[in-house]
C-alpha cells in the first residue's frame, strides 16, 4: 500500500485564450498511492477534471512535473497503464455490449479468444453477465455505464480514472452504483480517481478527498478518509461520515470566500 | 389509408393543372388551324383539339402515357424492347453511365474526404477547388470532356460517367467530411486513451459515425449523377440515352416525345433513389442508428 502511482509538483496548466491565460491549474502537490481510492470534489471550473485529462496524457502541464507509475503520462498512455471512464457511456450503437468492451482489446491486437475471456470475466465484475448480445439502447443509463466500466477495466490497467461518471444518473441508480464500484474497488485493488460534484458521493466512495478551488485551480484541503474500508449505504448516517463531510464542506466554502 | 387521400389530392391537382395548362397553351394552334379551314370552334371542340394534337406546344397526359407504353410495353409485347426506338433501350444507356459514373463519384467523393479529414493541407487547399468546380456549368464542361477523352481515344460510356462522376462527387465529399467529423471530443479522447492509431479511429470510429451523412449523400448523387449522363448523352450527336431522345425529340419538335422521355427520367432517379433509400433504412437500423 506504500508504493506511489502518482506524482505532481508544482503543476500548472494555463489555457490560453482570447480574453486572456485562464490558470486552470496552479500548484499542484499532489501524491496518490497504490490501491488508493482517491476523489477530487470541488466547483465547476476549479480544474479537477483538468488535473485528471493532464494525468490521462490529454492535457499538456505548462509548468511542473508529474509521473505517473514513475513515467510521464505519454508513455503511461502508450503503456495502457489506465481505464478512462467519461461522465457519458459513450457506447457505440451499432456495437452489442460485448463488442463494445472488445473494443480497446481489438486496438491493442489481442487474440480472440483472450478477448472473449475478458468480456466474460468483466462483465461478471459490473454485474452485466447474460447482457454480451443487447445492444446499448436496449439497456437503461446506469447498466450502460456499467458496461463502459466494464470496458475500461477488460484491458487490465492499474488505474482508472473516472470524470463524474455517474453525474448523469439518478440518486438511487447512483447509489447503487457507488456500492458496486467500492465492491469492484475491493476485488480488484485498482487505483481510482474520482471526480465528482457530490459530498456524499466522495466521502461514501474514497480514502482520501481532494478538495479544490477555482480562480486559479489549486487544492484546499487534502482529507484523508478514517471510515472503515467495508462501507455499508447506512455508513452515511454516522458521525463520522458526517464529520468528514463537513470538512470536505468547510474546504469548499473556504475556497469560495472572496465570490 | 390517412397517407394516401393527400398523395391522392396532389396527383390529382397535377393532373388538373396539366390538362388546364395544356388547353391553355395548345388553343392557338387550335383556332389557328380552325381559322385557316374556315370553322368555328365550339369550346369543346377546341378543348379536344388541344388534347390530341400531334405536336402540341404541351402533350396531355394520357397522350405521354400512349407514347410511354408504345416506347416500353408494346416493344417488349412485339420481342422489341432493345431496339433503337424503345425506351427500355434508351433507359438502359443512360442507367449505365448513370451507375458508373455514381460509383466513381462516389469513390472520388469519400477519397478526397477522407484525405481532408486526416490532412490539414488538403483540408486547407482542396475544399475551395471541390466548391470551384461546382460553380462552373456543366453543360460548358460537357463538351470538352467529350472532346478530350475522344483526342486520347475514349469514347462511348466512359466520357459521360465522367461528366456524371463531376455531378455526384460534390455531395459526397461534402456529406462524407462532415460524417467523418461526426464523432465528438469525448469519443476521440476515448480513443486515445487507448492509444489508437489513425487507421483504427477511422475504421472503428470515423466510418461507422459518417454512415448516416452517407446515405444522406448518396441520394443527392444519384440524382446528380442521371443528370450528368443526360447531359453528356446531348453532345455526343445523340447516339442513345433519355438525352438523345429529348434532343431528337426537340430537333423535329416532338414534344410527346421529349415529355416522355423526361418522365422516364424522373421515375428512373426516383427508382434509384428510392433503392438507396431502402438499403439506407436496413442498415442504419442495423447499426442502431436509425432517426
Amino acid at each position: 500500500m506504500s508504493e506511489t502511482v502518482v506524482k505532481a509538483e508544482n503543476l500548472s496548466l494555463t489555457f490560453e485564450t482570447n480574453d486572456g491565460p485562464v490558470h486552470a491549474l496552479a500548484d499542484i502537490d499532489l501524491e496518490i498511492k497504490k490501491g488508493e481510492f482517491v476523489s477530487f470534489i470541488g466547483p465547476s471550473g476549479c480544474g479537477k477534471t483538468t488535473f485528471l485529462r493532464v494525468m490521462a496524457d490529454l492535457e499538456k502541464p505548462t509548468a511542473g512535473s508529474i509521473t505517473i507509475n514513475g513515467v510521464s503520462p505519454e508513455e503511461a498512455r502508450k503503456s495502457r497503464a489506465y481505464g478512462y471512464v467519461f461522465q457519458a457511456a459513450g457506447l457505440y450503437p451499432w456495437r452489442t455490449i460485448a463488442g463494445n468492451i472488445k473494443l480497446p482489446l481489438e486496438i491493442m491486437g489481442l487474440t480472440k479468444a483472450d478477448q472473449a475471456a475478458r468480456v466474460a470475466r468483466v462483465l461478471d465484475l459490473v454485474d452485466l453477465t447474460g447482457f454480451e448480445k443487447k445492444f446499448p439502447w436496449q439497456l437503461s443509463g446506469g447498466m450502460q455505464q456499467r458496461a463502459s466500466i466494464a470496458r475500461a477495466l477488460a484491458f487490465d490497467a492499474d488505474i482508472l480514472l473516472m470524470d463524474e461518471p455517474f453525474g448523469a444518473l439518478d440518486e438511487i441508480v447512483r447509489d447503487h452504483l457507488n456500492e458496486q464500484l467500492l465492491q469492484l474497488w475491493a476485488k480488484t485493488n485498482k487505483t481510482i480517481a474520482f471526480v465528482t460534484h457530490s459530498i456524499p458521493e466522495a466521502v461514501y466512495l474514497s480514502t482520501k478527498i481532494v478538495v479544490m478551488s477555482p480562480r486559479p485551480g489549486r487544492i484546499a484541503d487534502v482529507i484523508e478518509s478514517t471510515l472503515p474500508t467495508k462501507r455499508p449505504l447506512d455508513i452515511r448516517d454516522s458521525p463520522e461520515f458526517l464529520e468528514i463531510a463537513h470538512r470536505v464542506r468547510e474546504g469548499l466554502r473556504a475556497g469560495h470566500a472572496y465570490d | 389509408m390517412r397517407s394516401i387521400l393527400p398523395i391522392l389530392t396532389v396527383v390529382l391537382a397535377i393532373f388538373v393543372l396539366w390538362y388546364g395548362m395544356a388547353v391553355k397553351l395548345n388553343a392557338p394552334w387550335a383556332y389557328d388551324k380552325a381559322k385557316r379551314a374556315d370553322v368555328t370552334l365550339s369550346f369543346s371542340e377546341m378543348v379536344a383539339d388541344t388534347w390530341s394534337q400531334n405536336k402540341p406546344r404541351l402533350p396531355a397526359p394520357h397522350q405521354v402515357t400512349r407514347e410511354i407504353w408504345k416506347t416500353t410495353g408494346a416493344m417488349i409485347a412485339k420481342g422489341k424492347a432493345f431496339s433503337k426506338r424503345s425506351l427500355i433501350y434508351h433507359g438502359w444507356v443512360t442507367l449505365s453511365a448513370t451507375s458508373l459514373g455514381f460509383v466513381m463519384g462516389t469513390m472520388l467523393g469519400i477519397f478526397l474526404a477522407i484525405g481532408i479529414v486526416h490532412n490539414r493541407a488538403m483540408d486547407m487547399s482542396v475544399m475551395p477547388w471541390v466548391i470551384a468546380s461546382q460553380t462552373i456549368p456543366i453543360l460548358a464542361i460537357a463538351p470538352m470532356v467529350i472532346v478530350v477523352l475522344n483526342a486520347i481515344g475514349i469514347s462511348g460510356l466512359i466520357p459521360k460517367a465522367v461528366i456524371s462522376m463531376y455531378l455526384s462527387f460534390f455531395p459526397v465529399v461534402v456529406g462524407m467530411v462532415k460524417g467523418l467529423r461526426a464523432p465528438d471530443h469525448m469519443q476521440l479522447d476515448q480513443m486515445a486513451t487507448w492509444h489508437a492509431s489513425r487507421v483504427q479511429v477511422f475504421w472503428k470510429l470515423r466510418l461507422p459515425s459518417s454512415m448516416p451523412y452517407l446515405f444522406t449523400s448518396l441520394k443527392i448523387a444519384m440524382a446528380a449523377s442521371l443528370i450528368g449522363a443526360i447531359v453528356g448523352e446531348l453532345p455526343t450527336g445523340a447516339q442513345g440515352g433519355l438525352g438523345a431522345r429529348m434532343l431528337t425529340g426537340s430537333y423535329y419538335g416532338q414534344t410527346i416525345q421529349i415529355w416522355s422521355a423526361l418522365i422516364s427520367a424522373a421515375v428512373l432517379a426516383a427508382v434509384l433513389v428510392g433503392i438507396i433509400g431502402i438499403i439506407q433504412n436496413i442498415t442504419l437500423k442495423r447499426m442502431g442508428m436509425a432517426r
